[in-house]
Parts: structure tokens; C-alpha cells; sequence
């Protein structure tokens, strides 16, 4: 067994991390935090330079090739790092749709695009409140024109392009959804930033008028290479939760040592212990699970469905939890907004919601579970 | 990333396979494989003598203790080898139960501590599970504090004399040995004054007595000794040196408890899959569905730390303290999940019987015994601490009796 990213794998982490680490500070984040920026372009020209964007990217079209379980280490680091950049949304969603889903003109046209940092894509699917399912998606697809309005899209405000879902028939079925590919920049879209719990990723409302828009994969199949779209990208997100459960969980570690209080380090009080050793003990299991995620992800195991939503689950209560605490532990400094702990307790609440929600995910769990005993 | 054996592995798992089909006692085998939680009883046979049975031919096959050395009674296999037998073995590993203190506490510490002489009589038949051995740690008024015991061992020309009280000895009425730490001087601080020592269960002045636990059963014991004689040649280690040597021991308990653990989530899938509430199945119930799915998600974080653990041996590393969770997650999840089932069960819960609303009382004795999962081999709280001080560095407790003599340490029922 070797239940284990490899040397190659844990060497690009460390080059990630270091990158990250120069190029990625907290002051850096404040910058697009405080709205002085709506993401870091600097940033993301050098993600692009170190072949990070386009890592799972085949080379044919322009990426580097590797593969998903190099995705997930990069990811992992820019969770850790709360990277104020579309990178979920660029490589996790619009780049999966369209490895999956694109002719080989439209993977010609957006991969090399996204993999040189020159194209920010996204996928539009949530209509207002609600979770992903087909019977929320009411804008409609007719004659090649889209109508209807989105929100909230990730990165809606930055993009360059989107994944949009779109409903082409009404017999109450998966079948009525199919998925538009549509250039943000050509007309017949108006899009409003809006504000949002994490202004380190911008959330925006993009309303469609008679746009014109091209297919991505069959008609009526649009459901299915979602679903499939939101697994992988919920493994990659868990990364990214786990990333920023074990900054959170090292933020209040440090503080624990450092901050003295009745005479003592007050992470020797085992109230304060026994915090952070609960932190550990979610960032573990979530990591853990999410092993098993990029285990299933990078070799599109049957299992994957199964993997995902346990890997989703687990780390966005890793996150929430860890973040929260952090902030406890830090006490009254915690709750300024000079000290970081916010900008962890905003992305994984954000985190949390992007997907679909924990009762979503819970929810679909427990039916690949019994699909899977019932098999 | 796989999940595949190396070559050797697969070589070596294809050998223990083998064995298996060709030894194993399958007349068992679906007894225990139903038993999944607690302690491990047979309708018809007597656990401990099919267990010595089974032991035996594994230790003839050469299957029993096999990360031993071979003088030893062992087979000098690698720590992945030993988790391929354990995987292996299966449901009949169960049936090793009385010989797991031994295998994975007190030997150690033999093979640590103990004279080469000590480590050629004792261990084989420890290994073969002709002899059984129990811990004698825990007392009445040292329990998470360990070091503050008070039973006593004094100098009398070439042997010691002990007397004093354990508690919460497993398997203490069929032991042939016993490992026991006791205090050899009290005018020095708690930690310095411990001996290591091994004793015949069977010496005069042993008296083992069954304890009534809060779940009504009885698998512990309470040990008195009164003026019991041990040779100087049963020491393990120095005189006062006890406390080093105590280590090498709860090291391995932690390590040994943690490789088979119980969550309760199969157990609860099940009943909710079944169980029909007023609007239908239990399990399409969203609140259901959302507890149903936390705990599945620890239950398989659990079972991904191993295979990291796993791995580790796998490449000859030694594996990271991630696995320091096991006992503190799964300890505090078959609690909560018994709790929920009879919250589910509604009336009928407060049922015990072999009722069928209750699924033959099977979350009510999760409930009553899991008590005790969450603080035999350290207490969540001690857990906690481990994780807080070896794992994150953070400072260990203020010890107000570390430096004091242990005769002036303040006491209450000592």
C-alpha cells in the first residue's frame, strides 16, 4: 500500500509553499481584502509562470500535464496561503467542465488560454438561494441565446469566460439541463460585483440577456458532466480546506506559545490544549479523507462519488472548525481585523457554501453510500 | 498513490492466506464475525481455551507474535508483514484477545528489560500463548496518575516483598504472570522511586477478585498482594528506574489498542436503513441523514489515517502521530452514536431485552460499556494532552508534586 503522495509530488509542495510563502503574504491578501484590487494579478502571473494553472492541464493543450495528485498538493498550498486568486473557479470548475465536457476546438481555444494566466473562467450555476439541483437552474438555453440571470458566480466580476448551466426542456427530468460555454467579454451579459462574506474572492450577479452562447457537451447531458464537475472539484476544494484547517490550527498553536496571561503561556492551560488538540484531531480526519478523495480523483475510481462528498464533509467542518477556534484562542486580538484569523474564519465559512452546502453534501453521502451497499 | 502490495507484500499475504484457510477454526467464524463491539464471548465454548488453541497452532505455524524475533517465539517478520497477518487473520484474531497484554505491553517490556535467560524462558511460551500475562499498573488511587501508585516492594536480602492493591486488571484470573510496577523508595519525588518487577500469578499472597462493573459485567479484576515474594531475578530494569521502564510498555498499549477499533457506524447505518419512523425510513429523514453522515466521515477518517500509518511501514518509515487519534474519535463516537439509536428507538429504547424494536439491546450495551472506551488505556483528557504536547508542542502541565518527596505529596484515601 502506499496510501502517500511521492517525493516528486511532496517536492512540488515544498516549491509551491516557498513560492506561496514570497509571493502570497497577508499583506499581500489585504490588499484585495481591503477592495484595493479585485484579485492579485501579480500572483496569478506567476502561478502561471510556475506552471501551476495548467499542472493538470494536458500538454497538448498547453498545461504541463502531470495530473490531478499534483493538483491537489498545489491546491493544499493555496489554501494554506488563502490565495486571493480565481483559482477554484478557473482551474477547479470552468478547466474540469472543460476536460470534460469540450470539443477539442473549445479545449483548444480556453486551456492553453487558462493554463498562461491569460483567461479567468468560472462556472455559473446557482440562481439565488438553494443547492445545486436541476430544478433550481431556470435560465433558459433556446435558439443558441441564454436568458436569465445567475448569482452568486465565483469570480463572476474577473472572468473571461463561463460554464453556464441552462435549461433546455421541462419533463422535470436530469435531461431538461445542458451547459453553455459563453465569452463574458462578447455582449448580451451584464455583470454586478456583489458584496460577500470573503472579499478575498469576489462574488458577483450576471445577468443574461439573448446571449449568444455555445454548447459544451451534448444537449441534455449537462446534469451529468455537473455532478461530475462538482466531485472532482470537491476534492480539490478539500485540499484547500485542509491547507487553511492546519494555518489556522499552526495561527493559534503560536499564539498558545506566545501570548502569556496569569503568569503563564496560555497554551498550558488545558482548556486552550484541549482546543487545539480537537483542531488537530478535524484537520487529520479531514486530511485523511481527502487522501482517499485524490485517491479516487486522479485514477477516476468508482469510488469517486463516495470520496468526494466524505472529503467535502469532512474538510469544510475541518475548516469551520479550526478557523473558529483559532479565533478563540486568540481572544479579543482575534476578533481585530489587523490580526489574520478572520481572513481563514471568512474563506472556510465561504468555502463552506460554494459547492453546495454541508447538508447537501451530507445528504448526498448517505445516497452513495447506499447505493454503493445496495450494489 | 495505490493500494496495491509490493511484490513481497503480495507474496507474503498470498502465504498468510493459505494458512489461514488451512488452519483456521472455521466452526467460529461466524460467532465472531458478528460480534463486532466490546468483549468477545462464545454461546458454547470457553473464549480463553479456543483462544489458547488457536495461538498455539499459529505459534507452531510460526503466525504468533511474528514482528518477534525467532529465539523468542517470533518470526522476525516486518512491522507491514505483521499488519498483513493481522488483516489476514481476520475475525479470528478476535479469539487472540487474552493475549493481547501480553503481546503488546508486557512482552515488549520483557524483550526491553528483562535478562537474556528471562527472554528465553518467558517469551516463547508467552508467544505460544501457553502462558498468559496481565498488567498490574492501575490502583485504586493512581489511575491517569500512574506514577503516584502506592503499592510497596521492600528489600528483604534477596527478594522483595510486596503488598498493596491493583485495579482494572484484564484477564488477571487466568494469568499465569503478572507485570508489576510498585513503589521501592517514598522518600524520593513520585517518578524515581517505581520498580519494574514480573511475578507468578499463582505466588502466595495473590489474591484476584472480580470487579462488578457499571455495565454489570465483569472482565476486570482487582489484585491484593499481601507479603508477596518476588526474586531479585524478576526485576525488570534498575531498582527506581521503573518509571523509564513503564514507558516502553504504555507506549505499546497505545499502539496495540488502537489497531481494531470499533465506531458503531456500520452498526447504525444498518438500524437506520430498517428503522420506519412515522414518515417513512429513518434514513431519509434529513436530520438523520446529516448525523448519519459526520459520523461516517470520522469513521472513514479513521480508517485513511491507518492506510497512512500503513503506508509508512510499508516504505520502512515509522509512522507520523496522526495515529494518536484513533481511540480519543472512535471512544467518543460510540457513546454519541448509542445515544442517538435509542433516542430513534424513542420508548422502546429504555429497553434491554431481546426486543425487536431494539435490535436485541445491541445499542444499549454500546451505551452502558462505552463508558469505559473512553478511559481505559488514557483517558480522552490524557489523550488530549499527548496530542497537545508531543504533537503541537505545546508546554505540559504545571506538576506541583513533580519535585516533592512522594511520603509528602498531600494525599486523600492513600
Amino acid at each position: 500500500m502506499n496510501f502517500d503522495f511521492s517525493d516528486d509530488q511532496k517536492q512540488l509542495r515544498d516549491q509551491a509553499r516557498k513560492f506561496l510563502t514570497e509571493k502570497c503574504s497577508p499583506r499581500a491578501v489585504r490588499v484585495v481584502l481591503d477592495g484595493k484590487a479585485p484579485y492579485d494579478k501579480e500572483l496569478w502571473k506567476g502561478l502561471a509562470e510556475m506552471g501551476f494553472l495548467g499542472v493538470a492541464i494536458p500538454e497538448e493543450f498547453g498545461g504541463a500535464g502531470a495530473g490531478h495528485l499534483e493538483l491537489c498538493v498545489i491546491a493544499e498550498e493555496m489554501g494554506r496561503a488563502n490565495a486571493p486568486v480565481p483559482f477554484s473557479s478557473t482551474v477547479y470548475l470552468a478547466a474540469e467542465a472543460l476536460l470534460i465536457a469540450g470539443s477539442d476546438a473549445q479545449k483548444k481555444k480556453w486551456l492553453p488560454a487558462i493554463a498562461s494566466g491569460e483567461a479567468i473562467g468560472t462556472l455559473a450555476l446557482f440562481e439565488g438561494k438553494g443547492n445545486p439541483s436541476p430544478k433550481n437552474v431556470k435560465l433558459t438555453a433556446a435558439n443558441g441565446v441564454l436568458n436569465g440571470v445567475k448569482k452568486p458566480v465565483a469570480d463572476g466580476a474577473i472572468a473571461d469566460f463561463a460554464v453556464v448551466a441552462a435549461r433546455t426542456g421541462s419533463s422535470g427530468r436530469d435531461g431538461d439541463i445542458s451547459l453553455f460555454l459563453v465569452d463574458l467579454r462578447a455582449g448580451g451579459v451584464e455583470v454586478k460585483s456583489l458584496t460577500n462574506l470573503d472579499p478575498t474572492r469576489g462574488q458577483a450577479e450576471i445577468t443574461f440577456r439573448d446571449c449568444k452562447a455555445e454548447p459544451l457537451g451534448a444537449a441534455g447531458e449537462g446534469w451529468s458532466i455537473l455532478s461530475q464537475v462538482l466531485d472532482r472539484a470537491a476534492v480539490l476544494c478539500a485540499f484547500e480546506q485542509v491547507g487553511g484547517s492546519d494555518r489556522a490550527l499552526e495561527m493559534g498553536r503560536d499564539y498558545a506559545l506566545d501570548r502569556i496571561a496569569f503568569g503563564r503561556q496560555i497554551g498550558s492551560f488545558q482548556a486552550v490544549k484541549h482546543m487545539l488538540a480537537d483542531m488537530y484531531v478535524s484537520a487529520t480526519l479531514a486530511r485523511s479523507n481527502s487522501y482517499y478523495g485524490a485517491w479516487a480523483l486522479s485514477t477516476n475510481a468508482a469510488e469517486l462519488p463516495e470520496a468526494a462528498a466524505a472529503a467535502r464533509i469532512s474538510a469544510t467542518q475541518a475548516f469551520q472548525h479550526c478557523a473558529k477556534n483559532n479565533i478563540q484562542v486568540h481572544g479579543g486580538m482575534g476578533f481585530t481585523w489587523e490580526f489574520d484569523c478572520h481572513m481563514y474564519y471568512r474563506r472556510a465559512n465561504a468555502m463552506a457554501l460554494g459547492l453546495g452546502s454541508l447538508s447537501y453534501w451530507e445528504d448526498q453521502l448517505i445516497d452513495r453510500m447506499r447505493k454503493k451497499n445496495a450494489a | 498513490m495505490n493500494f496495491d502490495d509490493t511484490p513481497q507484500e503480495a507474496a507474503f499475504r498470498e502465504t498468510a492466506r493459505k494458512w489461514v484457510a488451512a488452519n483456521a477454526p472455521k466452526e467460529f467464524e461466524q460467532e465472531l464475525s458478528k460480534s463486532s463491539l466490546g468483549r468477545i464471548r462464545l454461546a458454547k465454548h470457553d473464549m480463553v481455551g479456543v483462544g489458547k488453541a488457536w495461538q498455539k497452532k499459529k505459534a507452531e505455524g510460526g503466525w504468533a507474535c511474528l514482528h518477534w524475533p525467532k529465539e523468542y517465539g517470533g518470526r522476525g517478520a516486518t512491522p507491514i508483514e505483521r499488519v498483513i497477518w493481522q488483516q489476514e487473520e481476520g475475525v479470528y484474531g478476535k479469539l487472540t484477545q487474552p493475549f493481547q497484554i501480553g503481546e503488546g505491553m508486557c512482552g515488549p517490556t520483557v524483550m526491553a528489560w528483562g535478562s537474556e535467560d528471562a527472554k528465553r524462558r518467558y517469551l516463547p511460551k508467552l508467544a505460544s500463548g501457553e502462558e498468559i500475562w496481565c498488567q498490574l499498573f492501575s490502583e485504586p488511587s493512581a489511575g491517569s496518575d500512574v506514577a503516584g501508585l502506592c503499592t510497596r516492594a521492600e528489600k528483604k536480602s534477596d527478594n522483595w516483598v510486596v503488598n498493596g492493591q491493583k485495579i482494572w486488571t484484564s484477564g488477571a484470573h487466568y494469568s499465569d504472570f503478572g507485570l508489576l510496577i510498585a513503589r521501592t523508595d517514598p522518600n524520593v519525588p513520585k517518578h524515581k522511586g517505581l520498580t519494574m518487577f514480573f511475578l507468578d500469578m499463582k505466588s502466595p499472597g495473590v489474591e484476584v477478585r472480580p470487579i462488578k462493573q457499571a455495565n454489570g459485567m465483569q472482565e476486570f479484576n482487582e489484585v491484593y498482594f499481601t507479603d508477596v515474594v518476588i526474586p531479585d531475578s524478576q526485576r525488570l530494569g534498575a531498582v527506581g528506574e521503573g518509571w523509564s521502564v513503564s514507558l516502553t510498555t504504555l507506549m505499546n498499549e497505545r499502539m496495540s489498542i488502537g489497531s481494531r477499533l470499533a465506531t458503531g457506524v456500520p452498526e447504525l447505518f444498518e438500524f437506520c436503513s430498517n428503522l420506519m419512523l412515522e414518515d417513512g425510513l429513518a434514513i431519509d429523514d434529513p436530520a438523520v441523514r446529516s448525523k448519519l453522515a459526520s459520523w461516517a466521515v470520522k469513521s472513514s477518517g479513521l480508517k485513511y489515517t491507518s492506510y497512512r500509518a500503513i503506508s509508512a511501514l510499508s516504505k520502512g518509515e515509522r509512522p507520523g502521530p496522526e495515529n494518536s487519534i484513533g481511540k480519543l474519535v472512535s471512544g467518543m463516537m460510540l457513546q454519541d452514536i448509542a445515544t442517538y439509536a435509542m433516542d430513534l428507538q424513542g420508548a422502546a429504547g429504555v429497553l434491554t431485552g431481546a426486543d425487536e424494536e431494539t435490535v436485541h439491546g445491541q445499542f444499549q450495551q454500546m451505551l452502558l460499556s462505552s463508558p469505559s472506551m473512553r478511559i481505559a488505556g488514557g483517558t480522552d483528557e490524557i489523550l488530549r494532552n499527548i496530542i497537545a504536547e508531543r504533537v503541537l508542542g505545546l508546554p505540559g502541565d504545571i506538576r506541583v508534586d513533580k519535585d516533592v518527596p512522594y511520603n509528602k505529596i498531600p494525599t486523600k484515601g492513600r
